[in-house]
């Protein structure tokens, strides 16, 4: 196991400058989640109008990975429809059981190394588990 | 038997992962297990194995005595007076809702009260938050000091003649902190409750006299002392022990039974519903004799001194931050080393071969108390050496510089 292959330079880079951080001042609704195994949180913000994610934000705590991860998937979110959000969440899902995938937005895949380190695939789905419970929220 | 060697017993300790010899600082978790242990579970299976209490055959019986045997060590072990004030359950967990569910139930009412500390772990606060919930009792806490140990004043102040229940950990699994229960035993008498007490944490690592505490129910759990994982066992003082109604219903736990009606087995068997934990209390009996024959004075000595080299090594980390009493505390030493994580300083010591605890320890509002969404934890046991925690703190100095690096 070798460290680089987790914490690539995109993923710490995230990490340290995290993009889509805070939340809106009004508008949009919100998803919270946990990971009761370990203590990370995340409030996922999210505003969809005529089935596209407009924008989302996020609060939370967490490691790394975890909050890497919410600051990548954050930005890839946006302008995207809800199916295909749901598709970017089932790739990421892909992604982490090892198999190959590209993305658009291309530094989510600084990731893949996660799947070599089994415990903390739960702190890179976190946020991904959010958009995907928020986006069904938003289709009922 | 003495501590030198002791590591030859442990299989499990002699691998490597990731290419570095495994270092074991999570026995807080579960502890590993002595081949004395494996033997003695292998050999009941293979010579001895039947169901207890009920066949006339003689593997009934050997397993009977197997059984009944390992009861009585524990007796020993705690100093209880008898062996039926010895319930076994599936461990400390178990235990403790066995109290919340069948004592505290019948006993609380709306106004009384069930007095615990902020520094418990999930199985010695939600029990309580639940007989709560069902009898309008109320949940209330002993404030902690800065550093996390609790003062005899704060506990006269909030156990009143309305406190039915007090319940705390003898040993916290996060602070370290020793908690003074032979005086919280005596406060809670003064004001007619009774006092329970989570023994996971102080079991495996000190000398453990229940009679000396005067405390009326003791849980605690094998896997952390050397045993297999799933038996524990619950100590209850018998004059409430008798009065307590089974909580588990079946085979086992009965005296007669009719159509409607049945009556229950004397103790201990009455809480002891379905076939028993009967490999798990043997490997228990095997482990408790392991200890004694070290000495649990040996094993708390040798400890004490693991732990006052780690807290001295790890204050000259830059920037790691250390939770709980610098003085009189347990074989464990919770940490954060500056904004890393701790699940991220776990991964990296990991790769290193070290394993440590990371996250909230079953403790979310101690968590909260110490401002800290998750923490690291090392924690040691008769096995671990001088050398382990060099090698944990170089590893911590390695963590910090590729964090450095890395975040920049």
């Amino acid at each position: 196991m070798q460290l680089d292959d987790l914490y690539r330079r995109v993923i710490m880079d995230h990490y340290k400058n995290p993009r889509n951080r805070g939340q809106f001042e009004d508008g949009g609704f919100t998803i919270d989640l946990n990971n009761p195994t370990c203590g990370d949180k995340i409030s996922l913000q999210m505003k969809v109008e005529d089935g596209v994610v407009q924008d989302a934000r996020y609060t939370g705590e967490g490691c790394s990975i975890s909050m890497s991860s919410a600051s990548m998937m954050t930005d890839a979110v946006k302008g995207k429809t809800l199916e295909e959000a749901l598709q970017l969440a089932e790739n990421f899902s892909q992604l982490m059981q090892g198999n190959n995938v590209e993305f658009e937005y291309e530094d989510i895949e600084a990731l893949s190394g996660v799947n070599k380190f089994p415990a903390r695939i739960k702190c890179a789905t976190l946020a991904w588990n959010a958009m995907r419970k928020g986006i069904e929220q938003a289709k009922q | 038997m003495n501590l030198s060697g002791i590591r030859e017993y442990f299989p499990v300790l002699n691998q490597e992962i990731n290419g570095h010899p495994l270092v074991y600082l999570d026995s807080a978790a579960t502890s590993q297990k002595p081949v004395q242990v494996l033997e003695a579970v292998k050999r009941y299976y293979e010579m001895d194995n039947a169901n207890v209490h009920r066949g006339v055959h003689t593997l009934g019986s050997r397993a009977t005595d197997a059984y009944e045997g390992a009861r009585d060590k524990v007796r020993g072990f705690l100093n209880a007076r008898h062996p039926e004030e010895i319930i076994f359950t599936r461990g400390t967990t178990t235990a403790l809702n066995l109290v919340a569910a069948s004592y505290a139930r019948a006993v609380c009412r709306e106004g009384d009260e069930i007095v615990i500390t902020p520094m418990e772990h999930h199985s010695n606060l939600i029990p309580w938050q639940q007989v709560a919930r069902v009898t309008g009792a109320t949940l209330k806490y002993i404030p902690l000091q800065p550093d996390g140990t609790m003062t005899l004043e704060d506990a006269e102040a909030t156990i009143t003649s309305n406190t039915k229940i007090v319940s705390a950990t003898y040993v916290s699994n996060v602070l370290g902190v020793i908690n003074p229960i032979k005086e919280l035993a005596a406060i809670a008498h003064r004001n007619g409750a009774v006092m329970v007490v989570d023994g996971a944490q102080s079991t495996p690592h000190m000398k453990v006299d229940v009679q000396d505490l005067d405390c009326d129910f003791y849980a605690f759990s094998g896997h952390k002392m050397c045993a297999p994982t799933g038996i524990g066992a619950l100590y209850g003082k018998k004059e409430l022990l008798e009065k307590m109604e089974p909580v588990e219903f079946g085979g086992e736990m009965i005296d007669h039974v009719d159509l409607h009606e049945s009556t229950w087995k004397e103790l201990p068997w009455r809480f002891e519903g379905g076939t028993p934990i009967i490999a798990g209390a043997v490997g228990l009996g095997a482990a408790i004799d392991f200890l004694s024959e070290i000495g649990m004075d040996a094993i708390a000595e040798h400890e004490h001194r693991l732990t006052a080299y780690a807290m001295d090594r790890m204050s000259e980390i830059e920037d790691l931050v250390i939770y709980g009493p610098r003085e009189h505390r347990a074989g464990l030493v919770t940490f954060n080393l500056g904004d890393i994580h701790a699940h991220d300083v776990s991964t990296v010591l990991d790769t290193k071969g070290i394993a440590i605890r990371a996250g909230h320890h079953c403790c979310q509002p101690l968590m909260r108390w110490l401002k800290a969404s998750s923490t690291a934890r090392a924690s040691f046991y008769l096995y671990n050496t001088e050398d382990e925690i060099d090698r944990l703190v170089s590893a911590l100095n390695q963590t910090k510089e590729f964090f450095d690096h890395a975040i920049g």
